[in-house]
């Protein structure tokens, strides 16, 4: 099934990439480093986040990464002060949206939200927060999901859906409304469709989803059983 | 007349400011004198809904007070909602890092706070009266006061990873056993700490003699005692059951177990300050007043139970005939205490079982209610949580040392106020011995502000009719 292969270049590197490869996985493969939320290697994309902006010559907008295919003769830059500045704005919107209160975080030092702030810089949080009053859902056995430290990027809902089959996380709600929610907005606890394989709380990227019973920086996630997963199935794995 | 009344902002920040209101009589004597403090605003608020796992760390960061004390406090609430029995190697463990604090916070209290009250004069020039003055001056107390404390934090830091707010204690034990090689860094530090606070022991003891007048001014009056102590009624800190005595000594309650004190202790929300007074309830308010800490503990106890402190118990019991009523000895209750701390570190770290990797009992919620008691710094803590069946908190109280003692400090404050407080004005000298007797009981808002050694304070006269006579601020 091989695909044309295209030309173009990123940050003024000649690259190529087969026909139906994204902006991402052709900077991966050349060892270009463009910051990524919501992308998980061996999950489908979902575009949620926003965080992987490039800009694409020609293109009036900045254009995201990880859902937008490389084109012959395309014409990429992945750092600009641009680029860094939305990508910042992005990263404090998500920490403003909700609570993040990370020095007693079940993810603290393990956090992929926290670690994007590191790598961008975001030392301070320009946007009013919203402080909004979201629950704590316990009720699982085994686990926990926190709304407080969601940032809707999906992740759960996809490796649910896609590779546990079990289609449990859906999303529920609009714009600031919207949460994660299990089965029809049941308690987790009480879903029929959960197998407590715990593939979500493995690859959720904050300490929204983690295993009961962890205190303080005690959750550090698993998740090289994905690209395992994913390649066993025949799948893309970048 | 115009009647006025006092405006404490209702700041969200957990240590607040204080304030204390010295009222008049038509004399012009002091009648009245108040100590206010804003502080634990909004906490049930904080842990509402929040998985109890959460609750060491959260604790540890709520206050700064005494972090480690409330990291510990708060694991052992949560040990009772889990309803396990905890290691013995975590228990003894835990101990270490409660005698680490306490070492710290004592350092802090009577070498960088107090010290320079003492040997710089109550009535030196107060930009002076400081660590950094007391460095010129004393550079050998210095040094010794901040040795002293830089053990305590690093064998807070050996165990728990930093210095502040260590994650390590967690519900059910500590998240990691103790190495060989840390256990021998910690003893490796103890001797140092012995050799540094023995050398002031003396000179300290001695200068203690020098201050009549504070001994017998600063909250030098009888109350309650209550604390911890052992099965044999020996100095504890980490286990109880909590002891009453009364002010001669004999005993009014022996044994009562965490889960019993809203039999206990009363607490009170007296109009003008946002810290709960906490009294022994079966003698009702205000006669059930009662002091915790370093001197409560040490009147209470049969004995330290460790060779050297057990020597220097004896000194302090010198002092007074029955249990030191003088709360200035508090000072001194600090220093036996602190090398209690050293010495029982010593005997825990030389358990046979303190290496055993087996530090953390695992379960699930099995009771829905947690209370325990420790003791802090500054006195007993005592939390007390309810969580509903899947282990989110539904509510919560605390009660703080400071708020044990705050009806005798407040009393303290007063009679401070009458032997130093003279006509309209407030002197250098009365605002110092005001801010002294506070510093005596070490109360927990002194600790905002360790780097500058001053209280955020504002001493307010005022007149029969409530009119502001003389205000000062720190
Ligand atoms: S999820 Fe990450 S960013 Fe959010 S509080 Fe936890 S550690 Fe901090
Ligand atoms: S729960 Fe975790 S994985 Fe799911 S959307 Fe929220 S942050 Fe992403
Ligand atoms: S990584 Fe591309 S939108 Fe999230």
């Amino acid at each position: 099934m091989a695909g044309r292969v295209l030309t173009c270049q990123i940050d003024g590197q000649d690259v190529s990439g087969l026909e139906e490869s994204t902006i991402l996985e052709v900077a991966r493969e050349h060892h270009i480093r463009i910051p990524t939320l919501c992308h998980v290697p061996g999950l489908p994309e979902a575009g949620a986040c926003r965080v992987c902006l490039v800009e694409v010559e020609g293109a009036a907008r900045l254009l995201p990464a990880c859902v937008t295919r490389i084109a012959e003769g395309m014409k990429v830059k992945t750092e600009s002060e641009r680029l860094l500045k939305y990508r910042r704005m992005t990263v404090e919107m998500l920490f403003a949206e909700r609570n993040h209160i990370c020095s007693v975080c079940v993810s603290n030092g393990h956090c992929d939200l926290q670690w994007l702030a590191q790598t961008l810089g975001v030392d301070h949080i320009r946007f009013p927060y919203r402080y909004p009053a979201l629950p704590v859902d316990s009720s699982h056995a085994r686990f926990v999901a926190d709304h407080n430290r969601c940032v809707l990027c999906l992740r759960c809902v996809r490796v649910c859906g896609e590779i546990e089959g079990a289609h449990t996380w859906d999303v529920m709600g609009r714009g600031a409304d919207c949460l994660v929610i299990t089965d029809l907005a049941q308690p987790w606890g009480e879903s029929a469709s959960c197998t407590s394989c715990g593939k979500c709380v493995q690859v959720c990227p904050t300490g929204a989803l983690s295993e009961k019973g962890k205190s303080a920086g005690e959750m550090a996630k698993q998740r090289r059983f994905l690209p395992y997963l994913t390649l066993m199935r025949g799948g893309n794995h970048v | 007349m115009t009647k006025r009344t006092l405006v404490i902002d209702p700041v969200t920040r957990i240590e607040g400011h204080s304030k204390i209101t010295i009222q008049l009589d038509e004399q012009g004597r002091v009648a009245d004198a108040r100590f206010h403090v804003t502080q634990f605003r909004g906490f049930e608020k904080i842990c509402e809904n929040r998985p109890f796992h959460e609750m060491p760390a959260l604790m540890a960061r709520i206050c700064g007070i005494c972090p480690v004390s409330h990291l510990i406090t708060s694991a052992k609430a949560c040990d009772a909602i889990l309803a396990v029995a905890v290691p013995k190697t975590a228990v003894h463990l835990r101990r270490i890092l409660n005698l680490a604090q306490i070492l710290q916070s004592h350092a802090l209290s009577l070498f960088h706070l107090s010290s320079p009250d003492l040997l710089l004069g109550m009535d030196s020039d107060p930009l002076r009266r400081n660590l950094f003055g007391l460095a010129q001056t004393h550079p050998e107390v210095a040094r010794d006061g901040i040795r002293l404390r830089q053990v305590g934090q690093t064998i807070i830091e050996i165990l728990g990873g930093k210095r502040i707010h260590p994650a390590w204690v967690v519900p059910g034990g500590v998240s990691a056993p103790l190495t060989a090689e840390k256990r021998d860094q910690i003893r490796d530090l103890l001797p140092e700490g012995l050799v540094a606070l023995n050398r002031r022991l003396d000179q300290f003891k001695e200068l203690f003699a020098q201050f009549p007048e504070e001994v017998d001014s600063f909250a030098h009056f009888p109350s309650l005692f209550l604390g911890l102590v052992d099965d044999h009624g020996d100095l504890e800190h980490y286990n109880g059951p909590a002891r009453v005595i009364g002010s001669g000594g004999a005993v009014v309650k022996d044994g009562f177990a965490a889960g019993a004190y809203p039999e206990y202790i009363g607490e009170i929300n007296e109009h003008d300050s946002y810290l709960k007074s906490a009294y022994y309830k079966p003698f009702g308010y205000p006669d059930g007043i009662y002091r915790v800490g370093p001197l409560a503990r040490l009147n209470i106890a049969r004995r330290c139970g460790t060779p050297r402190a057990d020597r220097e118990l004896e000194d302090l019991r010198a002092l007074s005939k029955g249990p030191a009523l003088a709360s200035f000895h508090y000072h001194q209750a600090r220093m036996v205490e602190m090398l209690f701390c050293l010495e029982r570190i010593e005997q825990l770290l030389n358990e046979p079982a303190i290496l055993d990797t087996h530090v953390r009992a695992q379960a699930a919620v099995n009771a829905e209610e947690g209370i325990a008691m420790a003791e802090a710094p500054r006195g007993l803590l005592l939390h007390h949580y309810k969580v509903d069946r899947d282990g989110l908190v539904r509510w919560a109280n605390l009660i703080i040392a400071t708020g044990h003692n705050n009806l005798a400090m407040n009393r303290g404050v007063l009679q401070t106020a009458q032997r130093f407080v003279d006509g309209e004005r407030l002197t250098e000298g009365a605002l110092n011995r005001v801010e002294a007797v506070i510093r005596a009981f070490d109360p927990c808002l002194s600790c905002s502000t360790h780097a500058y050694g001053q209280m955020p304070l504002e001493v307010e006269l005022r007149d029969v009719s409530g009119g502001l006579l003389d205000v000062r601020r720190r």
